[in-house]
This record gives C-alpha cells, structure tokens and sequence, in this order.
C-alpha cells in the first residue's frame, strides 16, 4: 500500500491549503477583478418602504461629468423579471402568487433600498454624484412591514394583484389524525413566538462585473455568488435572453454567503446587460450600507404551536401555524424556507406520532427574505426546543427525562415522519449523554449558587437537534416544487504525471474545500494534496453543478467525486490489466497502486495515466485514451446532522444584561474527512446563532422603515460576546451516500438558539418566567426581572 | 465622499484662519468621527483642514495640580501615558476603552470633546472633573462648554487646543456599552477634588449633563449605595431600538454606583 506521510486522508487534520492565500491577502475576489474599459454602475434605491413613482428625471444627472448611461426600468422593457425557484402550491392545489418582480422598480417601489435607476459612469464616484441628482417624483403610500399586520384585510397591498398579501396559503400533515390525537391528550402545552428577522453580512459585500466581447457576443459575468450555474441559468433563461453557450459566469473568492449569494439579484443582470449595451465591461460593489436593503435578509417567522402529550409525557401530537415573512418580493428559494426546510423538521429527533403544520407567506414592505444558514431548520429547531421545554416546566416533567423519552430510538431507523422525511440514521442518546458530560450538567446547581453570590442568575440550557441537508434528491424536490434539479457534479481530471485537477459543481466561500475535496481525492487515490487542485465556481470550467447551500457540498458534491474516482480506477485497472498481461478480474487498486492479486506485480497510477496519455501500448480496440472522469450524483434522501447543544449563561441582575459563558456542542456529521475544518464550521455556525440568541435584530417600523439600517444599530456578535466552545463528534454515517458523510455547515446555527433561551429561561426560573424572545437584550431582561411590560 | 480642498498648517493661527476665510471648511484630526461622514456624504465640507500639523496641540504634561492634555493626544497614548495614569487613572481607563483598537490608535481628544457625541466617553470625563478647555481664543469651563447635541460652545473658528484636568483626589467612571455600536447607553464619571464632588452623566440623554441629586448625595455620604439610591428621572432620557428612557434612567444609577466603587 501506497501510504502518504504525514497522512492527508479521510480523518487527518490537514491545514487548509487556502489559507495562504487568504491570509495574505492573495485571494482574488470579484472586486479585485477590473476588466479593460471597465465603467462603475451605481444604483439609486428607494429611500421609502412604499411609493408610487410618478416621474423621473435624469436630464441634469445625465449631463454631469463622466457619465456614460442612466437606465430606468422603462430602458428595460426587453428583459424579464427576476425568477423565482420554487413554486409552492395552496391547500386548495392552487399555485401560491407570484408578482412580477422587476429589475429596476416599475411603477412602485415596494421596500426601502428597492432599485429604481443605475447610473454608469466613469468612475463610481461620478456615478454616484449623478445619481443623486437624479430627480424622482415619489407619492409616499402607506407600509406594512409585520406578517401579522400585513394578513390585516385593511393593510396597505403590496402588490395590486396579490389579495390579503397572501403569497401562500400551504399546508402539511394529517390535520384529521392530528387533532383527534390533541383529544386524547392529558396536556396541551401552547406556544407562541417570533423568530427574528437577521441581516446576513457576510464579510465580503456583494459585488457584479459584467463584460461584454463584441467580437464574439459572449457574456461574462463575475459575481459574488455561491452557486454561478445557477445564476447563469436563471439569468440567461428568464431574465436576459443569453444562451447558456454565450453567457460565462465566474464566482471567484467569495468571502462568505451564508446563504445570502444563492439568489439571483438584479444588480448581476443589469451589469450583464449594460455591457453588452455600451460595449464595455461595468462593475457594481455594494457598501455595507447598501447591504443591508439589498441583500436578502433571513428568518422572520411569527408561529403558535400546540403540543399534545399523555400523562406520561408521551408526544402525541403536534400543530403549528406560522407567518413567514417573505417581503416585498420572492427572493430566488424563498417560497420552500418556511414550507420544505421548515414544516417538514418539525419532527426534530422526536416520535411524534401525529403533525400538522400550516404555513402562510405573506408580503410585506420589507427586504426580500430567503435561506440564511441554516434557512427553515433554525426556525422549526428554535419552536421545537423552545416548546419542549416550555411543555416539561408546564407539565412537571423533567427536560431531560422528557427528551430522552420522546427520542426516536436508535435502532428504529430509517424512520418515517409523519411530514415526508425518512431519516437514515442517528443515535440522540449518546449525543446527548456525551454533551451532558462535558458540559458538567449534573454540577450546575453549584455553579448557580456560586454565581447567585456575585449578584449573577446562573442558567443552564439544551437542545436536541436534528436538520436535513444534502439538499437532496431532484425528483422529489421537483414534485414538490422547484424549478431546478439538485444533483451535483465532479470532474477528475488523472494528468499524464499523476498529478490530479477536480472540477466540482459545488462553490466554496469559506469552507474549506479546496482541501477537504483534496482529502477525499487523497484518500482514495493515494496522491498527495499539495497535487490535487479543485477548480470550482467557474462556468467555463466546470460542467452544469448546483453550487453550495444546504450543507450540501460534501455530501453531494463529495460523492459526485467519490463516483468519478470510481469510475477512474475502473478504466485505470483496464488499463493495467494490459500493461501487465493479466485479466482485469485480477487487478486490485489501493491509494495509488494497481496490483495482480496475489503477486508483486503492480504499476503506479501515475503509469496508468502516463500510458493514458501516451498511448503507444494501450489496448485502444476496448478504450479511449485519457483518464478523465466525469460523475453526476443525485442523492436518494436529505442527510441528517444532529445532536446536542448545551449553554450556560449568566444574567446580570442590575442591568439585565446576558453573557454566553461557555457552550457544548456534539453533533453527529456523518463521517468527518477534516476534524479542524468541521469545528471551525460549528464554532462559525454557533457564533451566528448565539448572534440571533443574544444580539441581531433586523427591526423596520410599522411602515416599513429600516430602524436597525447600518452596523450602529444592528449588533453583529463579536469575538468577546462568545465563549469558549467546546466542540465534538458523535458519528453515525449517512447510510445512503458513498462517504457516509451528512454535512456540517450549518449544525452550529441550527442547534445553539434554543439552547441559549432555554439557558436564559433558566436562569430567570425564580420570575415567573416561561419564555424569552430573541434576542435575549439586556434592556428585555431587566423588564422581565423588574415586572415591567416590554 | 464628496472632493475637497485639503490643507495642512502647521500653526494654529494658520488654521484658524483658514477657517476664518471659509465657514465651509472643516477641521479634521483623527478622522475617526469626520471620515464616516464624510464617507456617508453626511458632511460636504469645502475644504477639510488638518490639526496634526500642529506641534503646539501635541503633548501630554503636568502642571502643578493640573493635567494638561493637547487635543491631539490619541486614544491609546491616553491610556498607556504613565502621567495619566499617575495622576487620573480613571481618565486612563476610559480612554482604554474607547472604540476599538484601530479607533484609538487614530482618535484624539480633542476631535472627541470637541464633537460632543452624547454617546461619547470623553464629555463625562471633562465635565466630571470640572475640566477648562483651552482654546485658539480664550478658555472655557467644562460647564459651560457641552452646549446641546453635536453642540459645544466653540465657534466655528475656534480650535480646542488642549484640556487642563484638575488632579482629583478619586474618580471612577463606569459605562454600559450599546451592544451594536459600543458606544455608550448610559455611563457616569463620578470624582472628587478641587472642583468638588461631580457626577456628569453621558451617553443617557441628548447631551452629558451632571446629575446634582447625585452629586448632592454623595456629598454627604460618599458610598455607592447613596449614589444607587439616587433615581434619575426618564423624562429626559434618550429611549431608542436599544433601550427604553426607563431602562437608562435606571442605568444611571447603576453606573453611578459602579463608578463610585471604582473610584474607591
Ligand atoms: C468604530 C468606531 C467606534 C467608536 N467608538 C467610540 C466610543 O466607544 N466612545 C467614544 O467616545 N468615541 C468612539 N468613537 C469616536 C472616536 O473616539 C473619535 O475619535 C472621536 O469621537 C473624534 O476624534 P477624532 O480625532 O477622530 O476627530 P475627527 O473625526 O477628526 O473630528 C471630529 C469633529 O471634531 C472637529 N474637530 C476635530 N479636532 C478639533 C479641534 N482640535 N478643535 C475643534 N474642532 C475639532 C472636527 O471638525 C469634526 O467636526 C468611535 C469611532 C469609530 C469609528
């Protein structure tokens, strides 16, 4: 056997070999990109939540220094809308409403930051300056930025055409065997909460250069984007026109997306098309301050949830009536968030027998609203911990006990929900037992007393999660609504030497794959990673794939790799059959080293590949030169992560204010290929949800005007409003992907926001106290402790 | 940011009087309150011109009971000056925990007392130990100086030069931080001296005010229960998407009581 020293494969602990680059501020993302020519679009955006817009004058913007065009949408009469993914269906099997949602704003504008003109200039300052001196003739309307305050037959309409602001009204579960299920129930746990709307800010602002080559009509877009295949099909289908063979789009380094740099945005198409308009290239970038209204934000779900138990605590039933907020227009995978991410994991790592849940979208004067890590399981995991514990305080149950006996068993997989999913695999008691070892659970009381000296509420709290990802098979995807398959693809690409290229369909913007897929390809072939390079996010260079979302990567993107490995060693064994007289039967491959069974006569991969390519003795009557492979995996089921997150928090008692003082995390990822690569995962995925715990808070008024608008008011968590995390695995593999891998991106967002508002209920159990909103503020608490209304 | 003119003397009755020729101009010294603005085109001054030119605004001495700090001394050279921490610790401690590090290695006093953010830290130092702010013209009492919001009693013209500290014989300050911008929610320097007991309260109201009933508290029983047991009024409270005017009244207090503990 061919061993590589130190070892680099599946389990090794490799550094990432991205870093460098990044580190030294080498990474080449797409503001570092200037085409020759280039001209700088900069977008003139509504300063109202909702307006009539009655006229528009460019003449004295058009005439100041350096400006090349200004468009409005009347320029745009020959491009379509922005396309929405998904198409979720009515209770009554009608489709949900889909308004128009225009590049640049026709007629209305529905939300602040919503575009209304670009304006291409010399220089992004001339742009600007033009900008704002264009003159628009708005008549303010009235706004509407709550779910609840929208559903109002009163409210303000979104859009003309759309009734009630009701984007959907969907539904999911047995309502009949539901409620004669809450019939029977010795207790009825009620549950009401809202999920806060968050600001995504990825570190790296959005950004889009189009260019344009007037010799060959082909299109490039570079964008900050997780998934470049799809934006070039939703672009170039539905928006502009393009046919994919014209039309390139490249996601360089993209510093991180957490969902927010699926979507398709109108920002790429207008840079799109403006170039190929003026015949030269045009570059946007958003500022943080334009982030904030233009980004897709996440979550925003207002929810009633009932639980039914027996005497024993047994859960029998489960119904939920949720919000969802999906502003003022579908963002590209909004309409499935709250509906096939969401209703569908209300289960948990629970067996319960009977679930109903029905969902309604609704329009509102906000920012579009879709994925943001984690994108429906945070929320349904948040009302499904937060409930638990409610139901156990209520009832007189302990939370633990509780727990353990509503879990689905370990020898009961695959196990079949009552919404749709089949889990594979899973194992939440040891989860649990291992989080509550390290936690120190059984010692906490002391720790409370000790702190109750300091004039400190010391509270302890969990959660027992579970998520799907992978997302996941395309057939059953597409019944239920989307518009695009959801396999993924993989390229090896064996050069004459050995040395190894991958193509994947899958994006990285941060998470390590350029080494973790190195691993795999190391692992299995036996090259060392420093000559295995992933070439990804470029449509140019890697066949159709479905980018990066849904901890997908690994177990989609990895095992579309792990197929064309297969398939590589397939035609390389025939290869060597050859080259070494004997019956391919007999042919063995181990990392790297093709054998004749039982003998010592073997030949290096890098001899194959080398005779692939120089084939003069080749047996060219049975194959083809070259040793590429191609795969393409559809997954059979979602993967499912879960496992056991535990906080503990202290409340100041004269400020109210909260401090995370340490946090527990056991997840079951499937197999892990990178232990280092998965904690940083969790650890970043936990900082993002003690972040909607404690901190973030998107908050419009009433009508519809941004109030938390900028980093002043939004409060992002920090390094210092953490506390050392203490991350570990507990495997069980995935049972129906070759890696046995399930996904570790989004665990940490997931797991850790109930487990820290059951902390903080817990350290308030002498007020009264049943529940907490998110974010947990200071100024909150101390209304709590003090009995005052908030 | 819009284009300006950029100029650098190196006096200070250059600089005054290239305001003095252009009201439109701006004067700029650390830039870590400006340059947002500026960045935000909140701000479209003519000309900007910039302090740090200026030799005599610099430096950081002791002047008999006094500590006199030019305006130009930044953040962190406040917080690691062994003069400073000598004389008013607290004065150190708080420019410690001004902004972040990138913001105190560029920051300075002067800009800071000079912009009278309400949420800034500085003001409740310079008013709670009855500081005199030397100017380009004339000097003027802490108390006199903090007019409104954003307002001091400085006239376009007027540059602040330095601040003259009279050496307490304790302070101690203590803030609570807005957890988006770290700025200040409610914060309370508290010190005791030649220019008597003061309590000057920022980050709560529209402008740093002293808190009398505190001050008149503490007078008589300097402890920090007595400072606690002081209630601020809500009326004039700032209450925002951070917090009610209830809520930093009764944040006051407690920082009141924190620093008067930190002053010992
Ligand atoms: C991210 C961030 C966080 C911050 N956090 C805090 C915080 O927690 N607490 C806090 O107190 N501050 C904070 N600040 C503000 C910071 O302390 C600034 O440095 C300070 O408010 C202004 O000082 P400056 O030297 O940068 O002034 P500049 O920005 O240069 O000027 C500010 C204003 O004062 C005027 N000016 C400057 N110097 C003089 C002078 N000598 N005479 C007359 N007018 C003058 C200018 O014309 C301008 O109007 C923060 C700033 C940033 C960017």
């Amino acid at each position: 056997m061919n061993v590589i020293t130190p070892f680099e494969g599946i389990g090794a602990r490799v550094r990432r070999k991205e870093d460098l680059r990044f580190l030294s501020g080498r990474g080449q993302y797409t503001d570092d990109i200037n085409r020759p020519g280039q001209a700088h679009a900069w977008i003139l955006r509504s300063q109202h939540a909702h307006a009539r817009i009655l006229s528009i004058d460019t003449a004295v913007a058009a005439a100041m220094p350096g400006v090349v065009a200004i468009f409005t949408s009347a320029d745009l009469t020959a491009i379509g809308g922005i396309p929405c993914g998904w198409q979720i269906h009515n209770k009554d099997g009608t489709p949900m409403a889909e308004p128009k949602h225009p590049v640049l704003a026709e007629g209305k504008v529905r939300h602040v930051g919503d575009p209304v003109a670009v304006v291409i200039a010399e220089t992004r300052t001339q742009a600007r300056d033009a900008g704002e001196a264009i003159q628009v003739e708005f008549e303010v309307l009235s706004g509407v930025s709550g779910t609840t305050a929208a559903l109002d037959p009163a409210a303000p309409r979104v859009h003309d055409d759309v009734t009630g602001n009701l984007c959907y009204d969907w539904h999911i579960g047995d309502k009949a065997v539901t409620d004669a299920a809450f019939a029977q129930a010795a207790h009825r746990v009620v549950f009401e909460t809202t999920n806060n709307r968050l600001v995504p800010n990825a570190m790296e602002p959005r950004c889009a250069v189009g260019d344009y080559d007037t010799t060959t009509g082909e299109h490039t877009l570079f964008t900050t984007s997780q998934n470049p295949h799809v934006i070039r099909l939703l672009m170039g289908a539905f928006v502009l026109n393009i046919p994919e063979s014209k039309l390139r789009v490249v996601a360089p380094d993209v510093g991180g997306g957490f969902g927010s740099k699926i979507y398709h945005y109108a920002e790429e198409a207008i840079v799109t098309w403006a170039a190929a308009k003026l015949g030269r290239a045009v570059k946007w970038t958003s500022d943080r301050t334009e982030a904030f209204v233009s980004d897709a934000h996440g979550r925003d779900h207002v929810t009633r949830a009932e639980l039914a138990l027996d005497k024993e605590g047994t859960f029998l039933g489960l119904r939920v009536h949720t919000q969802a907020n999906m502003g003022a227009y579908l963002s590209t995978f909004a309409p499935c968030v709250p509906t096939y991410l969401y209703a569908t994991l209300l289960a948990g790592v629970y067996a319960t027998p009977a679930i109903y849940a029905e969902v309604k979208a609704v329009f509102t004067h906000t920012v579009p609203v879709d994925a943001y890590r984690g994108a429906g399981r945070p929320e349904a995991t948040y009302l499904l911990e937060r409930l638990v514990d409610v139901a156990a305080k209520q009832c007189g149950f302990d939370k633990l006990a509780l727990r353990r006996r509503n879990f689905i068993a370990t020898d009961a997989f695959p196990y079949q929900t009552p919404v749709a999913l089949e889990y594979d695999s899973g194992d939440y008691f040891s989860t649990l037992d291992q989080a509550l070892e390290t936690a120190g659970w059984a010692d906490f009381e002391a720790r409370r007393t000790e702190a109750a000296g300091r004039g400190r509420l010391r509270g302890i709290g969990i959660s027992t999660y579970l998520e799907a990802c992978g997302i996941a098979p395309s057939a059953v995807v597409g019944s239920l609504g989307a518009r695009a398959g959801l396999y993924e693809v993989g390229t090896i690409r064996v050069h004459p030497t050995g040395s190894i290229t991958v193509l994947t369909g899958s994006h990285s913007h941060g998470q390590g794959h350029e080494t973790t897929f190195a691993q795999l390809v190391c692992d299995k072939l036996g090259v060392p990673i420093s000559q295995v390079d992933i070439v990804h996010g470029d449509t140019a260079k890697v066949p159709f794939g479905m980018g990066t979302y849904g901890s997908r990567s690994l177990a989609v993107g990895g095992s579309a790799m792990d197929k064309a490995m297969d398939k590589i060693i397939t035609k390389g064994k025939r290869i060597a059959a050859h080259l070494m007289e004997a019956s391919v039967e007999d042919i063995e491959f181990d990392r790297g080293t093709f054998r004749v069974a039982g003998t010592d006569k073997t030949k290096a991969l890098a001899e194959i590949s080398l005779a692939a390519y120089v084939p003069h003795n080749y047996p060219h009557d049975e194959l083809e030169p070259g040793l590429e492979e191609t795969a393409f995996y559809d997954p059979k089921n979602f993967t499912y992560p879960g496992g056991c997150h535990i906080a503990e928090v202290e409340i100041e008692k004269e400020t109210g204010r909260v401090t995370l003082i340490n946090f527990t995390a056991v997840d079951d990822v499937g197999r892990v290929i990178n232990p280092m690569i998965v904690e940083g995962q969790v650890q970043g995925g936990i900082a993002q949800g003690v972040g909607q715990a404690l901190l973030e808070n998107c908050i419009y008024d009433e009508e519809g005007q941004l109030l938390s608008g900028s980093m002043m008011d939004y409060a992002m968590p920090r390094a210092d409003d953490l506390a050392p995390v203490s991350v570990a695995t507990h495997t069980t593999l995935c049972t129906h992907n070759p890696l046995g891998v399930k996904g570790c991106g989004e665990v940490g967002a997931i797991g850790s926001p109930p487990a820290v508002i059951n902390a903080v209920v817990d350290a308030l159990r002498d007020y009264g106290v049943s529940h907490v909103e998110m974010p947990a503020t200071a100024p909150k608490i101390w209304s709590i402790i003090n009995g005052k209304s908030l | 940011m819009y284009d300006f003119a950029y100029h650098k003397p190196s006096s200070l009755a250059a600089a005054v009087s290239l305001l003095s020729a252009d009201p439109d101009a701006k004067f700029i010294s650390g830039g870590q309150t400006l340059l947002p603005a500026l960045k935000h085109r909140l701000n479209k001054p003519t000309s900007v011109v910039d302090l740090t030119g200026i030799a005599e605004m610099r430096g950081i001495r002791r002047e008999g009971n006094k500590l006199v700090i030019g305006a130009l001394t930044k953040h962190v050279e406040v917080a690691t000056s062994a003069e400073v921490k000598a004389a008013i610790p607290a004065l150190a401690q708080m420019a410690a925990t001004i902004g972040d590090t990138q913001v105190r290695n560029r920051g300075t006093m002067g800009g800071s007392v000079a912009n009278n953010d309400p949420a800034a830290d500085y003001p409740a130092a310079v008013l709670g130990l009855g500081a005199t702010i030397v100017t380009s013209k004339r000097k003027i009492a802490a108390d006199d100086f903090f007019v409104s919001m954003f307002t001091t009693a400085l006239e376009v013209d007027e540059l602040l030069v330095a601040v003259e500290f009279p050496i307490p014989e304790k302070a101690g300050y203590a803030k609570m931080r807005n957890p988006a911008s770290r700025y200040v929610m409610a914060g309370a320097f508290v010190s005791k001296g030649p220019m008597g007991l003061r309590v000057a309260i920022n980050g709560a109201a529209a402008c740093v005010f002293r808190q009398t009933d505190m001050e008149a508290a503490l007078a008589s029983n300097w402890s920090p229960e007595a400072a606690a047991g002081v209630k601020q009024s809500a009326d004039e409270m700032n209450g925002d998407i951070h917090g009610s005017a209830e809520y930093r009244a009764h944040l006051v207090s407690v920082m009141a009581k924190r620093a008067v503990i930190a002053a010992g």
